[in-house]
């Protein structure tokens, strides 16, 4: 979804619908497939009107033959015309649905991850993801029923006007009032009342998922008691809310049933004084009398068609909302093409700040990574260290400062270029519902079975993986649920280790393991890394021994920097967080057998 | 994935009666309101068909067919209000049903602990809890009431008919009983189609949640714009898969179509020929003209809502399913609960525990056998995985060993009523959840009655002097602070409660070193006079143990064993 400067200010809804015009032909049959169905249902019963009104005049039995053969003839197609347009309408939705994802895709692709701070739960994106499904309501349960519904009511009016226009006009009166202004009336009065029940349902599935999630918090503190209360009252307000939706709803459906029920009538009465006049010819009576009966299926059609209407707007604008969105990164017009090997990384008085923070989360770093040298960033949470990550990385802007990249500076080389000769390791690396092989070839499509073995074994995996029954090939389920979470942190590792990058970025890799084993896997890894540019941001200090420089972050500026030893021997806030970390006792040696009191 | 299986549920299924009452009141108020719509459908047929006959053959005028004219305006009013009725109805109902349902269901997840509840699990019925029983809104708005109506409503057109022409009677009640043999058979041929149909799409929409959350990995790899085509061609395949599909399911709701407009055909072009003949009079054709779409017409608009009435037993599945889960341990009941022993002067002991979790191969800590002294503090050391954190909850009562049992003075835990046990402890898991509201409150959680002199009190001893003060409001899930910050918030909600045992999972995991000192400072006066079991693989609270035990690593590999 591209965002031209004049879409901007169009309704949400006129921008989704731009996206069923390649499918326009699809939709266009389902409609003349769904008026066909509905035109049948109509049709039928007042052809069957016609046909034993006319036979109570005792006809010769040929004068019929051609309502005998209408009537067999409409009933088959109403259901033939009802499949084919369940069929089409299946297919154009899926359609709509595969572009509406690739379009939505294509812009998230420019702003994530930087430009999306709020959709980084992921309960949130489920929701974003569902929004982005219930537009091709837009198309099927909106427009083409409003369409095929427009035309057979049209139909049915021009036919009683034919007969006796003023029973045309009673039931154009009937239709208009029934199946268009009431139902919009009682969206516009439903809407109000679900405006209360959206903050409601926010705040009960706040209170549901809370308890669950506290749980054994809250029965620690004999605490579940108040807080399924709390979820019942929240509940309770909701039912209270709800009931005015459904009032709405009820009312609309009542005087749906009741202005084209009258309007009935009155062809009815019409018809009577008609006939009586001679006017009206007795047969067309029954049409006139029967038909308004049929057409109530219309009203159905169209009565429901403003609801969906109203949660594809809500949706829409949820939506665009997220894809107007400003990328967090600008990319040069034309892009400088990538220098040739070695990529050293200079970062000279970077300024870095957040989309929507008012703060900066960095204020003047000046850094080099000389290639084959390896640095580590340490630091207290909050000390910028991921903000350095998404600058190298170019998923955030500087706001003033440069980073060069092989003496270029990166703003003037596209986004992607940048990424494939600098690399992260992140901490919450995602794991893709798929088997552990392809979740580490995404790193490098054309890696051979044995690379991909090294890298496992380089990320300390390979034993796991040959001792699953499927090896490679074994399921990681949805996020990785069916493995740990320091399995899945390994293959992340084992990923980045296949990409075999330039510049190597390691986020906290040790992040989901307990200290030891930890230490000793950063040890490994930069043994791996021995000869790459690498940085390695963590706040354990152990493995340090090993890397070229340390620089110390805090508050988004460098408090210090210097190898290992130098910091240690200049007694500053590095020498500090070293003892305490020396300094807490060697946990005791392991007893013979189990556990033992 | 869940070891709870998903009860398989009947459209109108006692089982879901039972769990919510609500359900029972509106199913009969369905009956009601059915009972009177067919009472209301056959009258307006019946005026409709007597105006026409009297105006067409017997000339009557408009000032003759007043009063007929009225009284189907009358008809029409009435059946307009019962339309109101029964939408409104239907909605409020539906919301009153799942608001019971949710209660029953969170209630009963309260008592099944977390020792059933685990992070994925949890998850789930969260998800199950607010928009899985959404699913159950249309279930009971729209295909319930439509089911009452599909049984009420042709058995009543039948006996009308029946009482006015015998023929068209009889082609009724032959036909419209194959429109639920066809749906039956056609549903019973397709059901397998079906089913993978229904899992293809979720598939579908499962890829793409999964490729969106994934985005910044793919940017990483230069994977995400040639995703893009990966988007489209996953769409396009599952597409086609379903479209083969829905070719087939579709077929039960054209049968149902053609069997219901071909019987309105057949009894329409059958009163014709009979009308030449004399064999029936106008009148008694019209009524059957008109009431012979609506015996079928119920039963098309259940096979409309089928959809929903699909999704919403799956989500009855799995909240019956739930429901019928039997808890760890059966409550004890006043009479037979036994009373809890002081562990102010007995020992806590471990005895030749072994913990299972459903669905691992590798038990989560095998045959541990651990003394708790009365006073005495123990540390709880051994590599990640090793089970430690299984054998806290298993103190806090959350758990039930697969073999030996935990007692205290030598009365056996398993009979000890679990809430009336838990009110003796303060247990810090190892990953402590705070909630939405002021720090205040979060620490008064442990102790409502606590004043604002020892909620102070606690906070200062657990490190959070100087800090976001009592009343600082957080987000959802303690946000707005560190992770360390939310450990000590925890901490000091467990120093609030004053018990005797105190169970402390990693009290100062996620704290800088500094701050651990600290806590660890704080928390030694607290250790001094309770029996208290300190889990920790970092050495710094070490200090505060009299005793150290050494949990062994497990040989095998398993996925971290640790509830919730």
């Amino acid at each position: 979804m591209r965002t031209k400067a004049g879409e901007r200010g169009r309704a949400p809804v006129r921008r989704i619908a731009a996206y069923g015009r390649p499918v326009g032909r699809r939709l266009v049959l389902a409609v003349v497939c769904g008026a066909v169905a509905l035109a049948a249902a109509v049709g039928l019963l007042a052809t069957s009107a016609w046909l034993i009104a006319r036979a109570a005049q005792h006809p010769p039995i040929l004068y019929l033959a051609v309502a005998i053969a209408g009537v067999r003839a409409l009933s088959l197609t109403r259901g033939a015309a009802r499949y084919a347009e369940r069929l089409v309408s299946h297919d154009a939705a899926f359609r709509v649905l595969g572009r509406l994802r690739v379009a939505v895709w294509t812009r998230l692709e420019r702003i994530a991850p930087a430009g999306l701070p709020a959709y980084r739960s992921g309960d949130l994106l489920a929701r974003f993801v569902a929004d982005v499904d219930t537009q091709q309501d837009l198309f099927l349960r909106v427009l083409a029923p409003y369409a095929a519904g427009t035309l057979v009511g049209t139909g049915a009016v021009v036919l009683l006007w034919s007969l006796l226009p003023v029973a045309g006009l009673a039931l154009l009166t009937g239709l208009v009032i029934g199946a268009l202004v009431v139902p919009w009336l009682a969206e516009c009065r439903s809407g109000r009342a679900e405006d209360r029940v959206a903050p409601l349902r926010g705040e009960l599935t706040a209170a549901t998922t809370e308890l669950l999630h506290a749980m054994p918090d809250l029965l620690a503190c004999d605490a579940t008691r108040s807080r399924l209360d709390r979820v019942a009252a929240v509940d309770r307000a909701l039912s209270r809310a709800r009931g005015g939706t459904a009032r709405a709803h009820g009312l609309a459906a009542g005087l749906a049933t009741l202005t084209t029920g009258l309007a009935g009538c009155a062809a009815l009465a019409a018809g009577v004084t008609a006939v009586r006049s001679g006017a009206l010819d007795g047969v067309a009576l029954a049409v006139i009398g029967l038909t308004p009966l049929a057409v109530s299926e219309v009203v159905t059609v169209l009565a429901q068609a403003p609801r969906d209407l109203a949660d594809v707007r809500r949706s829409a604008a949820r939506v665009v909302d997220v894809l107007d969105r400003t990328e967090p990164v600008a990319e040069p017009v034309v892009p400088a093409p990538l220098p040739d090997p070695p990529y050293p990384l200079r970062v000279e008085g970077l300024v870095a700040r957040w989309p929507g923070a008012v703060a900066p989360a960095l204020q003047g770093v000046d850094l080099e990574l000389v290639p084959g040298r390896r640095v580590a960033v340490v630091g207290p949470s909050g000390a910028g260290k991921s903000t350095l990550v998404a600058v190298l990385l170019r998923f955030l802007d500087p706001c003033t400062g440069r980073v060069r990249l092989g003496g270029v500076d990166v703003t003037e080389l596209a986004a992607d270029e940048v990424r494939r000769v600098v690399r992260l390791c992140a901490q919450d690396a995602h794991v893709f519902d798929t088997s552990v092989g392809e979740n580490v070839l995404l790193a490098r499509r054309s890696a051979s079975p044995d690379e991909v073995r090294a890298a496992l074994a380089g990320a300390g995996l390979l034993d796991w993986v040959d001792g699953l029954p499927d090896g490679l090939e074994t399921p990681v389920g949805e996020h990785g649920c069916r493995i740990s979470g320091g399995q899945r942190q390994r293959i992340a590792l084992a990923r980045v280790l296949l990409a075999d990058p330039p510049v190597l970025l390691l986020d906290e890799p040790a992040e989901h393991l307990d200290p030891a084993t930890g230490d000793a896997l950063t040890t490994e890894l930069l043994c791996a890394a021995a000869g790459r540019t690498t940085l390695l941001v963590t706040h354990r200090l152990a493995a340090l021994e090993a890397v070229d420089e340390i620089v110390v972050l805090d508050a988004g500026r460098v408090v210090e920097r210097g190898t290992h030893a130098g910091l240690l021997a200049s007694d500053g806030a590095y020498r500090r967080m070293w003892d305490l970390e020396r300094d807490a006792p060697p946990l005791p040696a392991p007893p013979a057998g189990r556990a033992q009191c | 994935m869940p070891a709870t299986g998903d009860a398989v549920l009947r459209p109108l299924d006692p089982r879901l009666l039972a769990h919510a009452r609500a359900a029972r009141a509106y199913l009969a108020l369905c009956v009601v309101l059915g009972l009177v719509a067919a009472g209301l459908l056959i009258a307006q047929a019946g005026l409709l068909a007597g105006t026409i006959t009297a105006a067409f053959l017997e000339g009557a005028d408009l000032a003759a067919l007043r009063m007929s004219l009225l009284l189907l305006a009358a008809v029409v009013l009435a059946r307009a209000g019962l339309d109101w009725v029964q939408e409104a109805a239907a909605h409020r109902s539906a919301a009153v049903v799942t608001a019971q349902l949710r209660s029953r269901l969170l209630a009963h997840a309260v008592r099944l602990g977390p020792g059933w509840l685990t992070g994925e699990r949890s998850a789930e019925l969260g998800a199950l809890a607010t928009r899985g029983l959404d699913g159950l809104d249309d279930y009971f708005a729209r295909y319930l009431p439509q089911l009452v109506l599909a049984v009420l409503v042709p058995v009543a057109v039948l006996l009308r008919v029946l009482g006015a022409d015998l023929v068209a009677a009889v082609t009724i009640a032959v036909t419209l009983p194959l429109v639920p043999v066809f749906m039956v058979l056609i549903g019973l041929a397709t059901r397998h189609r079906a089913q993978r149909q229904w899992r293809t799409l979720a598939v579908l929409a499962g890829h793409f949640l999964d490729v969106v959350a994934g985005l910044p990995t793919l940017k990483v790899f230069g994977r995400a714009r040639a995703q893009a085509d990966a988007i489209r061609e996953v769409t396009d395949r599952h597409a086609r898969a379903a479209m083969s599909t829905l070719r087939v399911v579709f077929l039960s709701a054209l049968v149902l179509e053609l069997v219901s407009t071909l019987s309105v055909a057949l009894v329409a072009v059958g009163l014709g020929l009979r009308l030449i003949g004399g064999a029936v009079d106008l009148e008694t054709a019209l009524l059957v003209l008109i009431l012979a779409p609506e015996a079928y017409r119920p039963l098309r608009q259940v096979g409309v809502h089928h959809h929903a009435c699909v999704e919403g037993l799956a989500a009855a599945g799995r909240v019956v399913a739930v429901l019928e889960t039997p808890p760890l341990r059966p409550p004890a009941s006043g009479a037979h609960a036994i009373a809890v022993p002081d562990v102010r002067l007995h020992p806590v002991r471990v005895e030749g525990v072994t913990v299972e979790y459903p669905g691992r191969a590798q038990p989560a800590v095998a045959d541990v056998s651990l003394e708790l002294r009365p006073g005495e503090t123990v540390a709880l050391v051994g590599p990640t995985g090793c089970g430690k954190s299984t054998l806290a909850a298993l103190l806090a009562g959350f758990l039930a060993p697969a073999r030996g049992r935990v007692s205290v003075g030598g009365v056996d835990l398993a009979g000890v009523d679990p809430d009336a046990w838990r009110r003796r402890l303060a247990y810090l898991p190892q990953q402590p959840r705070l909630l939405a509201g002021t720090i205040a409150e979060n620490v008064r959680l442990a102790d409502p009655g606590a004043g604002e002199a020892a909620v102070c009190r606690a906070l200062s001893a657990a490190g959070l002097r100087g800090g976001p003060g009592p009343d600082t409001l957080l987000g959802e899930r303690g946000c707005g602070l560190s992770a360390g910050q939310r450990q000590r918030v925890a901490l000091a909600r467990t120093l609030l409660r004053d018990v005797p045992l105190l169970v402390l999972d990693e009290p100062t995991a996620g704290l800088d070193i500094a701050t651990e000192r600290a806590v660890v400072d704080a928390l030694r006066p607290h250790c001094a006079y309770r029996t208290v079991l300190l889990i920790t693989h970092r050495p710094g609270p070490l200090g505060l143990a009299d005793r150290v035990v050494r949990l062994d690593d497990r040989s095998v590999p398993a996925p971290e064993a640790v509830p919730a």
